[in-house]
Protein backbone atom coordinates (compact mmCIF):
# COMPACT_ATOMS: atom_id res chain seq x y z
CA UNK A 1 0.00 0.00 0.00
CA UNK A 2 1.75 3.10 -0.92
CA UNK A 3 0.14 6.16 1.07
CA UNK A 4 3.87 7.96 1.84
CA UNK A 5 5.49 9.73 -1.02
CA UNK A 6 9.05 9.37 -1.67
CA UNK A 7 9.92 12.47 -0.13
CA UNK A 8 8.05 11.50 2.87
CA UNK A 9 9.54 8.10 3.31
CA UNK A 10 13.47 9.66 2.67
CA UNK A 11 12.55 12.41 5.65
CA UNK A 12 10.71 9.72 7.87
CA UNK A 13 13.43 7.26 7.11
CA UNK A 14 16.04 9.82 8.24
CA UNK A 15 14.31 10.44 11.46
CA UNK A 16 14.75 6.95 11.86
CA UNK A 17 18.52 7.02 11.48
CA UNK A 18 18.99 10.05 13.94
CA UNK A 19 17.22 7.70 16.34
CA UNK A 20 19.01 4.77 16.07
CA UNK A 21 22.39 7.62 16.15
CA UNK A 22 20.63 9.10 19.51
CA UNK A 23 20.50 5.90 20.79
CA UNK A 24 24.03 4.51 20.43
CA UNK A 25 24.84 8.21 22.35
CA UNK A 26 22.35 7.61 24.84
CA UNK A 27 23.93 4.08 25.52
CA UNK A 28 27.05 5.26 26.45
CA UNK A 29 26.10 7.16 29.22
CA UNK A 30 24.26 5.28 32.46
CA UNK A 31 21.97 8.28 33.10
CA UNK A 32 21.17 8.38 29.83
CA UNK A 33 20.83 4.41 28.69
CA UNK A 34 17.97 3.72 28.95
CA UNK A 35 16.01 6.69 27.12
CA UNK A 36 18.34 6.05 24.22
CA UNK A 37 17.59 2.25 23.86
CA UNK A 38 13.69 3.72 23.93
CA UNK A 39 14.37 5.65 21.32
CA UNK A 40 15.59 3.37 19.46
CA UNK A 41 13.05 0.95 19.75
CA UNK A 42 10.78 4.19 18.50
CA UNK A 43 13.19 4.33 15.55
CA UNK A 44 12.90 0.92 14.61
CA UNK A 45 8.87 1.37 15.19
CA UNK A 46 8.84 4.01 12.70
CA UNK A 47 10.40 2.40 10.23
CA UNK A 48 8.60 -0.87 10.21
CA UNK A 49 5.39 1.89 9.67
CA UNK A 50 6.92 3.43 6.77
CA UNK A 51 8.00 0.51 4.74
CA UNK A 52 4.19 -0.65 5.05
CA UNK A 53 2.76 2.79 4.36
CA UNK A 54 5.47 3.59 1.10
CA UNK A 55 6.05 -0.29 -0.34
CA UNK A 56 4.02 -2.18 -2.98
CA UNK A 57 3.58 -4.99 -0.86
CA UNK A 58 1.76 -8.55 -0.98
CA UNK A 59 1.02 -11.10 1.55
CA UNK A 60 0.81 -8.02 4.27
CA UNK A 61 -1.61 -10.93 6.42
CA UNK A 62 1.44 -13.34 6.20
CA UNK A 63 4.18 -10.94 7.21
CA UNK A 64 2.07 -9.66 9.45
CA UNK A 65 1.57 -13.00 11.43
CA UNK A 66 5.34 -13.66 11.03
CA UNK A 67 6.09 -10.42 12.77
CA UNK A 68 3.45 -11.40 15.25
CA UNK A 69 5.14 -14.88 16.01
CA UNK A 70 8.75 -13.43 16.50
CA UNK A 71 7.33 -11.02 19.10
CA UNK A 72 5.52 -13.51 21.03
CA UNK A 73 8.86 -15.49 20.78
CA UNK A 74 11.21 -13.13 21.75
CA UNK A 75 9.56 -10.91 24.95
CA UNK A 76 9.02 -13.93 27.03
CA UNK A 77 12.49 -14.74 26.00
CA UNK A 78 14.01 -12.07 26.99
CA UNK A 79 12.10 -10.88 29.96
CA UNK A 80 12.15 -14.48 31.50
CA UNK A 81 15.82 -15.87 30.67
CA UNK A 82 17.59 -15.24 33.78
CA UNK A 83 20.41 -12.90 34.19
CA UNK A 84 23.52 -14.92 33.83
CA UNK A 85 22.26 -16.42 30.90
CA UNK A 86 21.46 -13.20 29.35
CA UNK A 87 25.34 -13.22 27.07
CA UNK A 88 24.06 -15.86 24.95
CA UNK A 89 20.63 -14.67 24.65
CA UNK A 90 22.55 -11.53 23.23
CA UNK A 91 24.52 -14.29 20.97
CA UNK A 92 21.51 -15.88 19.36
CA UNK A 93 19.80 -12.61 18.65
CA UNK A 94 22.67 -11.17 16.98
CA UNK A 95 22.92 -14.96 15.17
CA UNK A 96 19.35 -15.07 13.74
CA UNK A 97 19.72 -11.45 12.36
CA UNK A 98 23.16 -11.92 10.44
CA UNK A 99 21.10 -15.45 9.29
CA UNK A 100 17.66 -13.00 8.30
CA UNK A 101 20.47 -10.80 6.41
CA UNK A 102 22.32 -13.29 4.78
CA UNK A 103 18.95 -14.65 3.23
CA UNK A 104 17.05 -11.91 2.31
CA UNK A 105 20.57 -11.13 0.02
CA UNK A 106 20.11 -14.28 -1.62
CA UNK A 107 16.35 -13.79 -2.45
CA UNK A 108 17.24 -10.56 -4.09
CA UNK A 109 20.38 -11.61 -6.07
CA UNK A 110 18.02 -12.56 -9.31
CA UNK A 111 16.83 -9.33 -9.12
CA UNK A 112 19.85 -7.28 -9.18
CA UNK A 113 21.70 -9.27 -11.23
CA UNK A 114 23.06 -7.12 -13.59
CA UNK A 115 24.40 -5.03 -11.49
CA UNK A 116 27.78 -5.54 -10.68
CA UNK A 117 28.01 -3.71 -7.11
CA UNK A 118 24.73 -4.71 -6.04
CA UNK A 119 26.26 -8.62 -6.40
CA UNK A 120 29.38 -7.60 -4.84
CA UNK A 121 27.18 -6.63 -2.06
CA UNK A 122 24.86 -9.77 -2.32
CA UNK A 123 28.64 -11.83 -1.90
CA UNK A 124 29.46 -9.84 1.16
CA UNK A 125 26.14 -10.45 2.75
CA UNK A 126 25.81 -14.16 2.11
CA UNK A 127 28.96 -15.05 3.33
CA UNK A 128 29.38 -12.68 6.46
CA UNK A 129 25.82 -13.14 6.87
CA UNK A 130 26.39 -16.67 7.54
CA UNK A 131 29.54 -16.71 9.08
CA UNK A 132 27.81 -14.44 11.67
CA UNK A 133 25.07 -16.45 11.91
CA UNK A 134 26.82 -20.01 12.74
CA UNK A 135 29.37 -18.45 14.62
CA UNK A 136 26.88 -16.85 16.99
CA UNK A 137 25.81 -20.75 17.12
CA UNK A 138 28.74 -21.73 18.40
CA UNK A 139 29.35 -18.81 21.07
CA UNK A 140 26.24 -19.68 22.32
CA UNK A 141 26.67 -23.32 22.72
CA UNK A 142 29.61 -22.26 24.60
CA UNK A 143 28.52 -19.72 26.70
CA UNK A 144 25.34 -22.28 27.51
CA UNK A 145 28.11 -25.12 27.94
CA UNK A 146 26.04 -27.19 25.44
CA UNK A 147 29.84 -27.80 24.26
CA UNK A 148 33.48 -27.30 25.99
CA UNK A 149 34.04 -23.82 26.92
CA UNK A 150 38.03 -24.57 26.00
CA UNK A 151 39.80 -23.71 23.11
CA UNK A 152 38.62 -26.72 20.76
CA UNK A 153 41.44 -27.21 18.36
CA UNK A 154 42.14 -30.69 16.18
CA UNK A 155 44.61 -32.27 14.31
CA UNK A 156 45.19 -30.08 10.69
CA UNK A 157 42.22 -27.29 12.10
CA UNK A 158 44.62 -24.26 10.63
CA UNK A 159 44.99 -26.27 7.31
CA UNK A 160 41.15 -26.94 7.26
CA UNK A 161 40.27 -23.07 8.14
CA UNK A 162 42.64 -22.26 5.64
CA UNK A 163 40.70 -24.03 2.53
CA UNK A 164 37.19 -23.32 4.08
CA UNK A 165 38.16 -19.26 3.52
CA UNK A 166 39.52 -19.93 0.23
CA UNK A 167 37.01 -21.99 -0.66
CA UNK A 168 34.37 -19.06 0.37
CA UNK A 169 36.32 -16.74 -1.39
CA UNK A 170 36.76 -18.55 -4.76
CA UNK A 171 32.84 -19.25 -4.61
CA UNK A 172 32.26 -15.16 -3.72
CA UNK A 173 34.30 -14.33 -6.73
CA UNK A 174 32.43 -17.20 -8.70
CA UNK A 175 29.33 -15.32 -7.60
CA UNK A 176 30.35 -12.50 -8.66
CA UNK A 177 31.16 -12.64 -12.01
CA UNK A 178 28.11 -15.05 -12.89
CA UNK A 179 25.61 -13.58 -10.36
CA UNK A 180 24.75 -17.64 -10.75
CA UNK A 181 21.99 -19.03 -8.26
CA UNK A 182 24.45 -22.35 -7.56
CA UNK A 183 27.29 -20.04 -6.49
CA UNK A 184 25.29 -18.15 -4.09
CA UNK A 185 24.10 -21.38 -2.19
CA UNK A 186 27.97 -23.08 -2.10
CA UNK A 187 29.15 -19.30 -0.61
CA UNK A 188 26.02 -19.79 2.22
CA UNK A 189 27.13 -23.69 2.80
CA UNK A 190 30.97 -22.53 3.20
CA UNK A 191 30.35 -19.78 4.87
CA UNK A 192 28.86 -21.43 7.43
CA UNK A 193 31.08 -23.72 8.01
CA UNK A 194 33.50 -20.86 8.17
CA UNK A 195 32.26 -19.85 11.35
CA UNK A 196 31.56 -22.60 12.88
CA UNK A 197 35.55 -23.22 12.23
CA UNK A 198 36.62 -19.76 13.49
CA UNK A 199 34.80 -19.48 16.29
CA UNK A 200 35.63 -23.28 18.10
CA UNK A 201 39.46 -22.63 18.86
CA UNK A 202 38.25 -19.35 20.93
CA UNK A 203 38.43 -19.82 24.40
CA UNK A 204 35.52 -19.24 26.71
CA UNK A 205 36.71 -16.24 28.98
CA UNK A 206 37.14 -14.63 25.02
CA UNK A 207 33.21 -15.55 23.88
CA UNK A 208 32.09 -12.34 24.74
CA UNK A 209 34.81 -10.67 22.46
CA UNK A 210 33.92 -12.64 19.92
CA UNK A 211 30.19 -11.90 19.97
CA UNK A 212 30.79 -8.27 19.67
CA UNK A 213 32.71 -9.02 16.72
CA UNK A 214 30.20 -11.24 14.97
CA UNK A 215 27.84 -8.01 15.84
CA UNK A 216 30.07 -5.68 14.03
CA UNK A 217 29.78 -8.45 10.80
CA UNK A 218 26.16 -8.54 11.02
CA UNK A 219 25.91 -4.34 11.24
CA UNK A 220 27.67 -5.02 7.88
CA UNK A 221 26.17 -7.11 6.65
CA UNK A 222 22.50 -5.41 6.68
CA UNK A 223 25.03 -1.85 5.19
CA UNK A 224 25.32 -4.03 2.56
CA UNK A 225 21.92 -5.37 2.05
CA UNK A 226 20.96 -1.86 2.30
CA UNK A 227 22.58 -1.31 -0.93
CA UNK A 228 21.40 -4.22 -2.72
CA UNK A 229 18.05 -3.13 -1.75
CA UNK A 230 18.65 0.82 -1.86
CA UNK A 231 17.66 1.71 1.10
CA UNK A 232 19.29 4.35 2.95
CA UNK A 233 17.92 3.69 6.52
CA UNK A 234 19.29 0.05 6.26
CA UNK A 235 22.82 1.18 5.39
CA UNK A 236 22.90 4.13 7.68
CA UNK A 237 21.53 1.83 10.84
CA UNK A 238 24.03 -1.25 9.13
CA UNK A 239 26.75 1.13 9.22
CA UNK A 240 26.43 2.30 12.50
CA UNK A 241 26.91 -0.94 14.11
CA UNK A 242 29.22 -2.17 12.25
CA UNK A 243 31.14 0.81 13.03
CA UNK A 244 30.66 1.34 16.88
CA UNK A 245 30.78 -2.45 16.72
CA UNK A 246 33.92 -2.53 15.49
CA UNK A 247 35.29 0.27 18.49
CA UNK A 248 33.51 -1.60 21.14
CA UNK A 249 35.40 -5.20 19.87
CA UNK A 250 38.71 -3.46 20.53
CA UNK A 251 37.62 -1.47 24.07
CA UNK A 252 36.40 -5.14 25.34
CA UNK A 253 39.74 -6.53 23.50
CA UNK A 254 41.49 -3.60 25.47
CA UNK A 255 39.91 -4.41 28.90
CA UNK A 256 41.08 -7.98 28.82
CA UNK A 257 45.24 -6.78 27.52
CA UNK A 258 43.86 -9.23 24.72
CA UNK A 259 43.96 -8.14 20.84
CA UNK A 260 41.74 -9.28 18.30
CA UNK A 261 43.93 -11.30 16.19
CA UNK A 262 45.12 -13.18 19.32
CA UNK A 263 41.93 -14.40 20.46
CA UNK A 264 40.62 -15.56 16.76
CA UNK A 265 44.20 -17.58 16.07
CA UNK A 266 45.69 -17.80 19.66
CA UNK A 267 44.74 -21.12 20.17
CA UNK A 268 46.94 -22.38 16.91
CA UNK A 269 50.12 -21.08 18.34
CA UNK A 270 50.69 -23.70 20.63
CA UNK A 271 48.37 -22.63 23.24
CA UNK A 272 46.31 -26.24 22.94
CA UNK A 273 48.98 -27.15 25.77
CA UNK A 274 46.30 -24.95 28.14
CA UNK A 275 42.73 -25.76 28.80
CA UNK A 276 42.54 -28.80 30.35
CA UNK A 277 39.11 -29.36 32.07
CA UNK A 278 41.12 -32.70 34.29
CA UNK A 279 40.97 -31.95 38.25
CA UNK A 280 44.36 -31.32 39.89
CA UNK A 281 45.12 -34.34 42.84
CA UNK A 282 47.64 -31.55 44.40
CA UNK A 283 46.78 -30.91 48.05
CA UNK A 284 44.79 -27.70 48.98
CA UNK A 285 43.90 -26.41 52.34
CA UNK A 286 40.06 -26.89 53.14
CA UNK A 287 38.65 -25.29 56.00
CA UNK A 288 34.80 -24.84 57.41
CA UNK A 289 32.66 -22.20 57.17
CA UNK A 290 33.27 -21.56 61.05
CA UNK A 291 36.91 -21.05 60.20
CA UNK A 292 36.08 -18.74 57.52
CA UNK A 293 33.90 -16.53 59.71
CA UNK A 294 36.63 -16.41 62.35
CA UNK A 295 38.91 -15.16 59.67
CA UNK A 296 36.37 -12.08 58.60
CA UNK A 297 35.29 -11.69 62.03
CA UNK A 298 38.80 -10.50 63.17
CA UNK A 299 39.76 -9.03 60.09
CA UNK A 300 39.62 -5.24 59.57
CA UNK A 301 39.91 -4.68 55.45
CA UNK A 302 38.36 -7.03 53.68
CA UNK A 303 38.02 -7.06 49.88
CA UNK A 304 35.43 -9.51 48.12
CA UNK A 305 36.05 -10.72 44.85
CA UNK A 306 32.68 -11.61 43.23
CA UNK A 307 32.83 -14.04 40.15
CA UNK A 308 29.95 -16.12 37.86
CA UNK A 309 29.53 -18.33 40.33
CA UNK A 310 28.31 -15.90 42.89
CA UNK A 311 25.23 -15.53 40.33
CA UNK A 312 24.86 -18.75 39.08
CA UNK A 313 23.82 -19.60 42.87
CA UNK A 314 21.69 -16.31 43.05
CA UNK A 315 23.97 -15.58 46.18
CA UNK A 316 24.23 -12.36 45.62
CA UNK A 317 21.45 -11.16 48.72
CA UNK A 318 23.56 -13.48 51.04
CA UNK A 319 26.35 -11.48 49.95
CA UNK A 320 25.14 -8.32 50.57
CA UNK A 321 23.95 -9.05 53.73
CA UNK A 322 26.93 -10.31 54.83
CA UNK A 323 28.89 -7.32 53.89
CA UNK A 324 26.71 -5.09 56.24
CA UNK A 325 26.81 -7.83 59.17
CA UNK A 326 30.89 -7.47 58.79
CA UNK A 327 30.27 -3.39 58.33
CA UNK A 328 28.18 -3.42 61.35
CA UNK A 329 30.90 -4.78 63.26
CA UNK A 330 33.35 -2.08 62.53
CA UNK A 331 35.09 -4.31 59.39
CA UNK A 332 35.75 -2.19 56.19
CA UNK A 333 34.18 -4.31 53.08
CA UNK A 334 34.93 -3.08 49.54
CA UNK A 335 33.74 -5.27 46.58
CA UNK A 336 36.45 -5.49 43.85
CA UNK A 337 34.73 -5.74 40.02
CA UNK A 338 37.03 -7.10 37.78
CA UNK A 339 36.39 -5.53 34.35
CA UNK A 340 34.70 -8.97 32.88
CA UNK A 341 33.78 -10.10 35.93
CA UNK A 342 30.66 -12.26 35.03
CA UNK A 343 30.73 -13.42 31.19
CA UNK A 344 30.83 -10.09 29.46
CA UNK A 345 31.96 -6.71 30.44
CA UNK A 346 30.59 -4.58 33.02
CA UNK A 347 27.93 -8.02 33.52
CA UNK A 348 29.00 -8.37 37.45
CA UNK A 349 27.70 -4.27 37.92
CA UNK A 350 24.38 -5.38 36.01
CA UNK A 351 24.27 -8.58 38.15
CA UNK A 352 25.40 -7.04 41.58
CA UNK A 353 22.45 -3.99 40.95
CA UNK A 354 20.07 -6.41 40.38
CA UNK A 355 20.80 -7.76 43.99
CA UNK A 356 20.80 -3.87 45.42
CA UNK A 357 24.67 -3.87 46.34
CA UNK A 358 25.46 -0.31 47.04
CA UNK A 359 26.77 1.53 44.04
CA UNK A 360 29.49 2.82 46.30
CA UNK A 361 30.87 -0.42 47.78
CA UNK A 362 32.12 -1.19 44.21
CA UNK A 363 35.45 -0.65 43.30
CA UNK A 364 36.88 -0.99 39.88
CA UNK A 365 39.83 -3.09 39.27
CA UNK A 366 42.35 -0.36 38.84
CA UNK A 367 41.41 1.33 42.30
CA UNK A 368 40.92 -1.56 44.13
CA UNK A 369 44.70 -3.20 43.29
CA UNK A 370 46.85 -0.89 45.31
CA UNK A 371 44.38 -1.68 48.59
CA UNK A 372 45.04 -5.86 48.63
CA UNK A 373 48.56 -5.33 50.50
CA UNK A 374 46.43 -3.73 53.12
CA UNK A 375 43.62 -6.31 53.10
CA UNK A 376 43.20 -8.84 55.82
CA UNK A 377 40.98 -11.02 53.78
CA UNK A 378 40.24 -11.57 49.89
CA UNK A 379 36.97 -13.47 50.11
CA UNK A 380 37.12 -14.86 46.12
CA UNK A 381 33.03 -16.08 45.53
CA UNK A 382 32.58 -17.92 42.88
CA UNK A 383 35.62 -16.67 40.60
CA UNK A 384 38.55 -17.95 39.25
CA UNK A 385 40.17 -17.09 36.10
CA UNK A 386 40.27 -12.91 36.88
CA UNK A 387 42.21 -13.65 39.93
CA UNK A 388 44.45 -16.13 38.79
CA UNK A 389 47.95 -15.11 38.95
CA UNK A 390 48.68 -17.46 35.46
CA UNK A 391 47.77 -14.40 33.47
CA UNK A 392 50.94 -12.93 34.98
CA UNK A 393 53.39 -15.28 35.39
CA UNK A 394 52.61 -17.94 32.48
CA UNK A 395 52.97 -16.68 28.90
CA UNK A 396 51.66 -19.87 27.57
CA UNK A 397 48.30 -19.22 29.04
CA UNK A 398 45.39 -18.61 27.61
CA UNK A 399 44.40 -15.76 29.81
CA UNK A 400 48.08 -14.63 30.00
CA UNK A 401 48.17 -10.91 29.49
CA UNK A 402 44.85 -10.30 30.69
CA UNK A 403 44.72 -7.90 34.11
CA UNK A 404 43.75 -9.45 37.17
CA UNK A 405 43.06 -8.73 40.39
CA UNK A 406 46.24 -9.08 42.81
CA UNK A 407 44.58 -10.83 45.41
CA UNK A 408 47.80 -13.19 46.20
CA UNK A 409 48.74 -9.74 48.00
CA UNK A 410 46.63 -10.17 50.76
CA UNK A 411 47.14 -11.54 53.82
CA UNK A 412 45.09 -14.40 53.83
CA UNK A 413 42.54 -15.34 50.53
CA UNK A 414 39.21 -17.35 50.84
CA UNK A 415 37.91 -18.93 47.89
CA UNK A 416 34.70 -20.37 48.01
CA UNK A 417 33.83 -22.68 45.18
CA UNK A 418 32.08 -25.83 44.34
CA UNK A 419 34.56 -27.58 43.20
CA UNK A 420 38.24 -27.70 41.79
CA UNK A 421 36.96 -27.78 38.77
CA UNK A 422 38.70 -24.95 36.14
CA UNK A 423 37.15 -21.99 35.83
CA UNK A 424 35.73 -20.96 32.18
CA UNK A 425 39.00 -20.66 30.25
CA UNK A 426 39.89 -24.52 31.56
CA UNK A 427 43.10 -23.85 33.23
CA UNK A 428 44.02 -24.29 36.83
CA UNK A 429 44.69 -21.76 38.99
CA UNK A 430 47.80 -21.95 41.54
CA UNK A 431 46.71 -19.61 43.92
CA UNK A 432 44.46 -22.12 45.32
CA UNK A 433 47.63 -24.20 46.51
CA UNK A 434 49.07 -21.33 48.22
CA UNK A 435 49.88 -21.68 51.98
CA UNK A 436 48.13 -18.03 52.51
CA UNK A 437 44.88 -19.74 50.83
CA UNK A 438 41.73 -21.22 52.31
CA UNK A 439 38.92 -22.98 49.98
CA UNK A 440 35.63 -23.59 51.74
CA UNK A 441 33.54 -26.10 49.36
CA UNK A 442 30.07 -26.22 48.28
CA UNK A 443 27.35 -23.78 46.01
CA UNK A 444 28.26 -20.31 47.23
CA UNK A 445 24.64 -19.38 48.82
CA UNK A 446 24.78 -22.40 50.99
CA UNK A 447 28.28 -21.66 52.03
CA UNK A 448 27.73 -17.81 52.47
CA UNK A 449 24.53 -18.82 54.27
CA UNK A 450 26.42 -20.82 56.62
CA UNK A 451 29.22 -18.42 57.18
CA UNK A 452 27.05 -15.51 57.81
CA UNK A 453 25.43 -17.25 60.30
CA UNK A 454 28.82 -18.15 61.64
CA UNK A 455 29.37 -14.57 61.68
CA UNK A 456 27.15 -13.69 63.55
CA UNK A 457 27.53 -16.41 66.25
CA UNK A 458 31.04 -15.13 66.86
CA UNK B 1 19.91 5.86 -6.30
CA UNK B 2 23.15 7.13 -7.03
CA UNK B 3 26.09 4.83 -6.19
CA UNK B 4 28.03 7.81 -4.60
CA UNK B 5 25.35 8.92 -2.81
CA UNK B 6 25.10 6.04 -1.20
CA UNK B 7 28.81 5.82 -0.50
CA UNK B 8 28.57 9.34 0.84
CA UNK B 9 25.60 7.53 3.49
CA UNK B 10 28.31 4.68 4.08
CA UNK B 11 31.28 6.85 4.96
CA UNK B 12 29.30 9.11 7.08
CA UNK B 13 27.80 6.83 9.22
CA UNK B 14 31.19 5.21 9.78
CA UNK B 15 32.50 8.17 11.29
CA UNK B 16 29.08 8.60 13.23
CA UNK B 17 29.55 5.29 14.68
CA UNK B 18 32.95 5.43 15.86
CA UNK B 19 32.42 8.89 17.32
CA UNK B 20 29.08 7.85 19.66
CA UNK B 21 30.56 5.60 21.24
CA UNK B 22 34.44 6.47 21.59
CA UNK B 23 34.77 7.22 25.48
CA UNK B 24 32.12 4.48 27.08
CA UNK B 25 32.95 2.78 30.21
CA UNK B 26 33.28 -1.18 30.45
CA UNK B 27 30.00 -0.52 32.68
CA UNK B 28 28.06 -0.02 30.06
CA UNK B 29 29.72 -2.47 27.20
CA UNK B 30 27.59 -5.13 27.43
CA UNK B 31 23.96 -3.20 26.82
CA UNK B 32 25.55 -0.76 24.71
CA UNK B 33 26.52 -4.24 22.61
CA UNK B 34 22.94 -5.63 23.25
CA UNK B 35 21.50 -2.11 21.76
CA UNK B 36 23.79 -2.09 18.79
CA UNK B 37 22.58 -6.13 18.27
CA UNK B 38 19.01 -4.63 18.50
CA UNK B 39 19.59 -2.30 15.66
CA UNK B 40 20.56 -4.30 12.92
CA UNK B 41 17.64 -6.11 13.58
CA UNK B 42 16.25 -3.51 11.25
CA UNK B 43 17.12 -6.45 8.35
CA UNK B 44 13.56 -6.73 9.48
CA UNK B 45 12.80 -3.81 7.09
CA UNK B 46 14.51 -5.54 4.13
CA UNK B 47 12.66 -9.31 4.39
CA UNK B 48 9.22 -6.97 4.21
CA UNK B 49 10.12 -6.12 1.18
CA UNK B 50 11.76 -9.30 -0.43
CA UNK B 51 8.18 -11.25 1.59
CA UNK B 52 5.82 -8.46 0.02
CA UNK B 53 7.26 -8.81 -3.47
CA UNK B 54 8.12 -12.37 -4.02
CA UNK B 55 6.29 -14.18 -6.57
CA UNK B 56 6.92 -17.49 -6.39
CA UNK B 57 6.14 -19.78 -2.98
CA UNK B 58 9.81 -20.93 -2.01
CA UNK B 59 10.82 -17.13 -2.23
CA UNK B 60 8.34 -16.37 0.11
CA UNK B 61 8.67 -19.28 2.14
CA UNK B 62 12.66 -18.13 2.98
CA UNK B 63 11.64 -14.64 2.85
CA UNK B 64 9.00 -15.20 5.76
CA UNK B 65 12.21 -17.16 7.39
CA UNK B 66 14.04 -14.22 7.42
CA UNK B 67 11.28 -11.69 8.57
CA UNK B 68 10.85 -13.80 11.19
CA UNK B 69 14.42 -14.05 12.56
CA UNK B 70 14.99 -10.82 12.56
CA UNK B 71 11.97 -9.80 14.79
CA UNK B 72 13.06 -12.07 16.83
CA UNK B 73 16.68 -9.94 16.76
CA UNK B 74 14.82 -6.66 16.76
CA UNK B 75 11.98 -7.13 19.39
CA UNK B 76 14.11 -9.62 22.10
CA UNK B 77 17.42 -7.28 21.52
CA UNK B 78 15.20 -3.51 22.51
CA UNK B 79 13.55 -5.89 25.20
CA UNK B 80 16.60 -7.35 26.62
CA UNK B 81 18.21 -4.06 26.60
CA UNK B 82 15.85 -2.55 28.31
CA UNK B 83 15.71 -5.10 30.97
CA UNK B 84 19.36 -4.77 31.88
CA UNK B 85 19.36 -1.27 31.88
CA UNK B 86 16.00 -1.43 34.59
CA UNK B 87 18.84 -2.38 36.71
CA UNK B 88 21.15 0.41 36.46
CA UNK B 89 18.09 2.97 37.69
CA UNK B 90 18.50 4.76 40.18
CA UNK B 91 18.69 2.87 43.52
CA UNK B 92 15.43 1.78 45.72
CA UNK B 93 14.32 2.84 49.02
CA UNK B 94 15.09 0.08 52.03
CA UNK B 95 11.63 -0.80 52.38
CA UNK B 96 11.59 -1.66 48.40
CA UNK B 97 14.60 -3.24 48.56
CA UNK B 98 13.98 -5.75 51.51
CA UNK B 99 10.11 -7.02 49.90
CA UNK B 100 12.15 -7.44 46.51
CA UNK B 101 14.73 -9.65 48.35
CA UNK B 102 12.09 -11.63 49.71
CA UNK B 103 10.08 -12.67 46.44
CA UNK B 104 12.97 -13.73 44.92
CA UNK B 105 14.04 -15.83 47.66
CA UNK B 106 10.83 -17.52 47.09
Amino acid sequence: MIVLSPEWTAVLYLIAAVCFILALKGLSSPKTARRGNLLGAFGAVLAMVVVFLSTELDNIALILGVIALGTVIAVPASRLVKMTQMPQLVALFNGVGGGAAALVALLELPLVADELGAVIAVAFTVLVGAVSFSGSAITFAKLQELMPTRPIVFPGAPVVISLVALGSLASAVWLVLTADATASYVLLALGTALGVLIVLPVGGADVPIVISLLNAFTGLTVAASGLVLGNTLLLVAGTLVGASGTILTRAMASAMGRSVAGILFGAFRGGSTAGSTAQSDRPVRSSSAEDVAILLGYAQRVIVVPGYGLAVAQAQHTMAELASTLEAKGIEVVFGIHPVAGRMPGHMNVLLAEANVPYEVLSEMDEVNPQFKNADVALVVGANDVVNPAAKTTPGSPIYGMPILDVAAARQVVFLKRSMRPGFAGIENDLLFEPQTTLLFGDAKDSLTKVLTAVKNL
Amino acid sequence: MEAITLLTFFVLSVFVGFEVVSKVSSTLHTPLMSGANAIHGIILVGAVIVAGQAESIPVLVVALIAALLATVNLVGGFVVTDRMLEMFGGRKPAGATASTTKEESK
